[in-house]
């Protein structure tokens, strides 16, 4: 009768009393994260390894690999598949898919170019006008998938071609078009936060998470309810100001090897893009874990009957989650802008979405629906990144693109062969 | 009893174009009692069911809550007359943990509009806990880890949560195991004695004898009977589904033989 043992577990929350400090405390908490992982719940540990481990072979085989001009290449390089990445998330958390999501980034950021360098629209009405552009794109495609019940593989593969297609003939002959130097867009991914301004960032940054841990371990002691010891926590703040701090002081080396005492066209402080990132990631994740609406998107990804029988008005959440993703891959077409200072006739096309749908999927997103967190784009995001950078330098000559997209391909399928084989687990 | 009985159906009749499910139904479930509802396959239990979910309108007869006969359109109205279906799939989000599932869409929110976790987390462990539960070792463990007996126990909780006043269970222990049928059974009669009126599809007439108080017998189409658990025997409720009649009991000789109408 080993069903009756399995079942009259003994309940292990204590009855509302004082979980308490201490090592005994500690032990439980250890205990419980542990026996969570076990259940297959392997949150950001893969992606964490994987981005140490690539980190420390790059770093090894390529001596500059750290330095803090390849960082700063290494942060405004993933930051486009980072945000197109935290997009694609909550169409993956659907189990749809948006592999227009590249093509769209391009087109909305021909769109703003276009309209800023031919027909004389100010910089930031042209930004808006392109954002405008991915978030009614989202919501054609999402009426499509929702409404008229298109598989969004098929919908968003022709607009994928036909998007491609727009944003040639927008662009033109010419094949590029070259931002102005003075546009505010060329700042977020080239010019940087000043030293002082950065570390009170950092510093602003970190007091708000330790405030938001603290507030909700007070409050689950008020309810009575078992919490995450203090000490915990307390590290958890401790390795985020540390990584921050590292971070901040490494962006704060000066990297313009031109400089000197009669030039001071210093290149030190981070780029403006990581305090974009942060922004998008705190709104998103915020969206994702604290709202309803959130907690409607992971209901629908992993149970859409029961959403319905619950009353979720599922083909509202279908069409917002591509809203999103339109949305947030205009966004990144226009940080890809700032980062080319031009909008090529081929923008977005190409293995722009291969690696967003890549960097969401190793940094533990399933592409079956209802798991995933916004901190996967993140990870997944830098691990696409370093392997892309650390590939480029490491390989020269003239097929180094070639076994380039050979391993950013093998990597794609890797992590969603793991997606799968995790998946296989969880399903008991 | 001598209130109302929290459901009635009087003379209830659905069809499907030519083909009569549902013909003249009465049946009746007081609060605070198991009325188990019976039938071969093909009787009609589950078009029943859904015609007191809302999921389908009865075309002739009615429904009376409380002694106030009521239009159920939707499972929307049907739900606002605190009727709650544990259908046989259940209905949970595996991805979710068992607070999340028991909240789905009737979220708490705080006064800044986020989730109140902390609150929803209070009261999921007190439903449990009002039904004696001491299978579930955490309320935030995941629905995937749970076992069969246990996914039932939370469906079931979720409508002691919702303050459900008739809640259907649709064959809630045909997948379990001996141990769990009889904690799920258990759980039944402990919804029941906290004045809920529970009626339990069932095929398992072990159950039925096991935890009913009252007994509802379809037989192709039309209540054979509804009798009191104490005034019948195992063999006269098989009897009553399988012929209809048993004894003096259930239908006439002529209806039941002639019934495929």
């Amino acid at each position: 009768m080993s069903a009756v043992t399995d079942d009259r577990v003994q309940q292990e929350e204590p009855a509302g009393g004082e979980p308490g400090e201490g090592l005994a405390a500690l032990g439980a908490y250890t205990k419980g994260y542990l026996a969570r992982v076990r259940g297959g719940e392997l949150g950001s540990i893969p992606a964490l390894a994987g981005l140490i481990v690539i980190t420390v072979v790059f770093a090894v085989v390529h001596q500059g690999f750290l330095s803090a001009y390849n960082i700063e290449a290494l942060v405004i390089q993933a930051a486009p598949i980072i945000v197109m990445a935290m997009g694609l998330v909550f169409v993956l958390l659907l189990g749809e898919i948006d592999l227009s999501a590249g093509t769209t980034g391009g087109l909305c950021s021909a769109i703003m170019a276009v309209l800023l360098l031919r027909h004389g629209v100010s910089s930031w009405l042209a930004l808006v006008i392109g954002l405008a552009a991915g978030i009614i794109i989202g919501l054609g495609m999402g009426w499509l998938r929702a409404r008229l019940g298109i598989p969004s593989f098929v919908i968003t593969l022709a607009t994928f071609l036909a998007f491609q297609g727009v944003t040639l003939i927008l662009v033109g002959g010419q094949g590029a078009v070259t931002l102005p130097g003075d546009s505010p867009l060329i700042k977020l991914e080239n010019s940087f936060v000043p030293l002082w301004l950065g570390w009170t960032l950092l510093a602003l940054f970190v007091v708000a998470y330790a405030a938001v841990k603290l507030n909700d371990a007070l409050g689950r002691r008020r309810a009575g309810l078992s919490r995450a010891p203090f000490t915990v926590i307390a590290a958890k703040v401790v390795v985020l100001a540390a990584l921050g701090a590292a971070f901040t002081y490494e962006m704060g080396v000066n990297r313009n090897l031109s400089t000197n005492a009669f030039l001071s066209n210093k290149a030190e402080g981070m780029p403006w893009v990581v305090v974009l990132l942060v922004i998008l990631y705190a709104v998103w994740h915020f969206v994702l874990s604290r709202t309803r609406y959130g907690r409607h998107v992971y209901a629908v990804g992993g149970n859409e009957e029961a959403s319905r029988r619950a009353g979720i008005v599922v083909s509202r959440i279908r069409i917002s989650v591509f809203v999103i993703c339109s949305g947030m891959a205009a966004i990144s077409g226009m940080v890809a802008a700032s980062l080319l200072q031009s909008v090529q006739s081929n923008a977005g096309a190409g293995n722009t979405l291969l690696l967003a749908v890549g960097a969401a999927v190793i940094g533990g997103t399933s592409l079956f629906g209802g798991h995933g967190r916004l901190i996967d784009a993140v990870l997944g995001g830098l691990v696409v990144a370093v392997i892309v950078n650390g590939m480029s330098d490491l390989i020269q000559g003239a097929n180094s693109a070639g076994y380039e997209w050979v391993v950013t391909g093998a990597v794609l399928l890797l992590a969603a062969g793991f997606d799968a084989v995790v998946r296989r687990g969880r399903a008991t | 009893m001598t209130s109302d009985p929290t459901l009635e159906l009087r003379s209830v009749d659905k069809s499907f174009g030519p083909v009569h499910v549902l013909s003249s139904v009465d049946f009746t479930a007081n609060a605070g009692e198991v009325t188990a509802l019976v039938g071969d396959n093909g009787a009609g239990k589950t078009t029943l069911v859904k015609c007191i979910g809302g999921s389908y309108r009865v075309d002739a007869g009615e429904l009376v809550f409380d002694g106030t006969p009521r239009i159920v359109h939707s499972p929307r109205d049907a739900a606002l007359l605190g009727v709650e279906i544990v259908y046989q799939d259940l209905a949970l989000c595996d991805n979710l943990d068992i607070v999340q599932n028991m909240f789905l869409g009737r979220e708490e929110v705080t006064q800044l509009r986020t989730l109140d976790e902390n609150s929803m987390e209070k009261s999921a462990r007190q439903s449990l806990d009002s039904l004696s539960v001491r299978t579930v070792r955490s309320v935030r463990q995941h629905v995937a880890s749970l076992s069969g007996g246990q996914r039932q126990t939370v469906a079931i909780a979720k409508s002691v949560l919702w303050k459900s006043k008739i809640v259907i269970l649709d064959e809630p222990t045909a997948a379990l195991g001996v141990a769990q049928t009889e904690q799920v059974l258990d759980l039944v009669r402990r919804l029941a004695e906290q004045g809920v009126a529970v009626i339990l599809v069932s095929h398992n007439m072990n159950d039925v004898m096991k935890v009913a108080d009252s007994i509802g017998v379809l037989f192709l189409g039309r209540m054979a009977a509804q009798v009191r658990r104490k005034d019948v025997t195992q063999t006269e409720v098989v009897g009553l589904i399988t012929a209809g009649r048993s004894g003096d009991v259930g239908l006439s000789p002529e209806e039941s033989s002639g019934a495929t109408v």
